[in-house]
């Protein structure tokens, strides 16, 4: 592990990552400590501010610290992320594997399945279905897991077919060991060092939309600060003031810059094979 | 050919089904009745009950189905209750503003895109090529509802280089045109960066062919060479990879729409979620459902025409 980083720092696009990442990260984790002021103080009197020493990023219509709320705010982008993507991942690699491993019929209806979620545009499916169950993070999170679970679904499948053939898993059957323990004990490693690769490159895609989804008040309620409803906020002020737009952007750009860059240097180093394509 | 190419149009109809179908049992098994959520909570039973009645909520599951499906094959995707009108008419009318939007968007990426990419292959691990990728990254990695936001602050409202609003006078092609800026850059912005590095990865394996090879041994100018015969092959995925990521350009341009309050599929979806207005929810996910369905079938039939391997894997 250690090795890892030490290998990706020596890399300068997986170093600026790193930063980025552990300053977003840090931010999130330490934001009791480190927030000046409670995210979702009012304080009408020093609504609209512009940067100063007292509020870095400036204030709010309702005189909240900026700068604090962008620090809360990563919280729930990050939850959102690891959920998420823990969530789609546990559920797409069972799919996937017993797709690629089970009947025919099985894996065919497993693939429609898939085929089915990824024919709606993720956003447009979330709309619909925020506007039937209401707006909260819950349901969020729920939408991003069913249309990430393909991804990784997908990806488990082939992985599964490809290894399905080798002569160990053959001897393995001959031998009479369980459908569970071959899925277990060889498909599942094989399976999960690309998973991993593409789950650490969907943290960006899912912090993105999690903010948009908030940013359409589809998302968290308010007062609950989140990028995306930082963001809003700007939209609405537009005219009056651009620092709510400067504070939304700055973290959800750092962020996916950072994770994508680190993703990137990670998948250079796990698998050279992949490496300088697309 | 032809045998892969009835499979994959069945394929797509098959899941535009269930893809209504799911939908339709979403509206159905969630909790709240939508005609009551339209009405508010002020709404007397009987009024309730007229409105499912027109709605054709009271019907079985099943039959309200078959029912949408049947009107459906004649055309007919229902009325919007609030303004009366065919949901069809209203689709159709906002369609051409965001197909404008996803074309104007994805040219512009190619325009730059594929130069940049093409460049950054033939210089190969210089330093430009370095900046070329990170930039490529950098722009695909922006969520294009922020790039929309930052340009919307930046062009419109402080420098007052380009429209804020709207769509531009109808009729009027100039007007319409400086609206179409800045949608068009927000949505175009990671595309630049994908086609860039797309075209950079196909063009350096296509410098690489034997085809090449023998041009060059023929003394051909090396501008021919590139332009005439690399890059022309080189160019092909992207056709394939614009069908697949429809998807995001239809997610894309919903943000762009919202955010610059243009006409369009994505603001009409938006706002008929926001009035619960299900008639025009469904006829408008629907029809972006069956844009971004034919989109993936075409390029998946081109790249099985392209490529024979792929017709015998269906």
């Amino acid at each position: 592990m250690i090795d890892v980083l030490r290998r990706v720092f020596g890399d300068p696009l997986g170093r600026i990552g790193l930063i980025l990442v552990t300053l977003v990260t840090v931010g999130a984790l330490f934001a009791a400590f480190i927030a000046p002021y409670d995210p979702i103080a009012l304080n009408i009197r020093d609504r609209l501010q512009d940067p100063s020493a007292a509020h870095f990023l400036g204030t709010d219509q309702l005189g909240r610290d900026l700068f604090s709320r962008v620090l809360y705010g990563g919280q729930v982008a990050l939850k959102v992320a690891l959920i998420t993507i823990g969530v789609a991942l546990f559920i797409g690699v069972a799919l996937g594997m017993v797709a690629g491993f089970g009947p025919r019929w099985l894996d065919n209806a497993i693939m429609l399945f898939f085929d089915t979620i990824r024919s709606f545009p993720t956003v447009m499916f979330a709309l619909a279905t925020v506007a039937l169950v209401g707006p909260s993070l819950e349901t969020v999170i729920a939408v991003i897991v069913v249309t990430t679970i393909p991804n990784y679904g997908r990806v488990a499948r082939t992985q599964t077919l490809s290894i399905k053939s080798n002569e160990y898993i053959k001897a393995e059957r001959a031998m009479g060991a369980s459908t569970a323990r071959m899925l277990s004990v060889h498909v599942l490693p094989n399976v999960m060092g690309p998973l991993m690769i593409l789950a650490s490159m969907d943290i960006p895609t899912v912090i993105a939309l999690e903010a948009g989804l908030s940013f359409l008040g589809m998302g968290v309620k308010p007062p609950t600060p989140s990028w995306g409803s930082i963001l809003n906020d700007g939209y609405t002020l537009i005219r009056n003031t651009p620092w709510p737009i400067v504070a939304g952007s700055i973290p959800l750009l750092m962020v996916t810059l950072g994770f994508t860059f680190l993703g990137e240097s990670l998948r250079d180093l796990i698998d050279p094979k992949l490496r300088r394509t697309v | 050919m032809l045998l892969y190419l009835i499979k994959r149009v069945t394929l797509g109809v098959v899941i535009v089904m269930l893809a209504v179908t799911l939908l339709f049992c979403m509206i159905h098994l969630v909790p709240g009745d939508p005609a009551r959520i339209l009405l508010g909570p002020r709404a007397t039973p009987e009024l309730i009950a007229s409105m499912s009645a027109r709605m054709g909520l009271d019907l079985p599951m099943p039959v309200q189905v078959l029912r949408f499906f049947a009107n459906l094959l004649r055309g007919d995707l229902g009325m919007d209750i609030i303004t009366n009108r065919p949901v069809t008419e209203i689709v159709f009318g906002q369609l051409p503003y965001t197909l404008w939007l996803i074309f104007t968007a994805i040219v512009f990426a190619a325009l730059i895109g594929i130069p940049l990419g093409c460049y950054s292959a033939l210089h190969r691990n210089t330093l430009a090529d370095r900046i070329t990728g990170v930039v490529s990254v950098a722009c695909i990695t922006a969520p294009a509802f922020v790039v929309a936001l930052c340009s919307l602050l930046l062009f419109a409202v402080t420098l007052q280089w380009f429209p804020a609003v709207g769509a531009g006078t109808r009729g009027d092609v100039a007007d319409q045109a400086v609206h179409l800026v800045l949608p068009a850059f927000a949505i175009g912005l990671s595309w630049i960066g994908y086609l860039a590095r797309l075209v950079r990865a196909s063009m350096l394996e296509v410098m690489g062919e034997n085809h090449i090879r023998t041009a060059r041994a023929y003394g051909l100018p090396e501008r021919v060479v590139v332009y005439r015969y690399a890059l022309k092959l080189a160019v092909l995925p992207t056709v394939t990879v614009i069908g697949v990521g429809m998807g995001f350009l239809l997610s894309a341009a919903l943000f762009t729409e919202i955010v610059f309050a243009r006409p369009g599929i994505g603001k009409l979806i938006y706002d008929s979620i926001v009035t619960r207005n299900y008639p025009v929810v469904m006829g408008s996910v629907l029809i972006s459902t069956v844009l971004f369905v034919i989109s993936t079938t075409v390029s998946d039939l081109v790249n099985a025409w392209l490529d024979p391997r792929i017709r015998t894997s269906l």
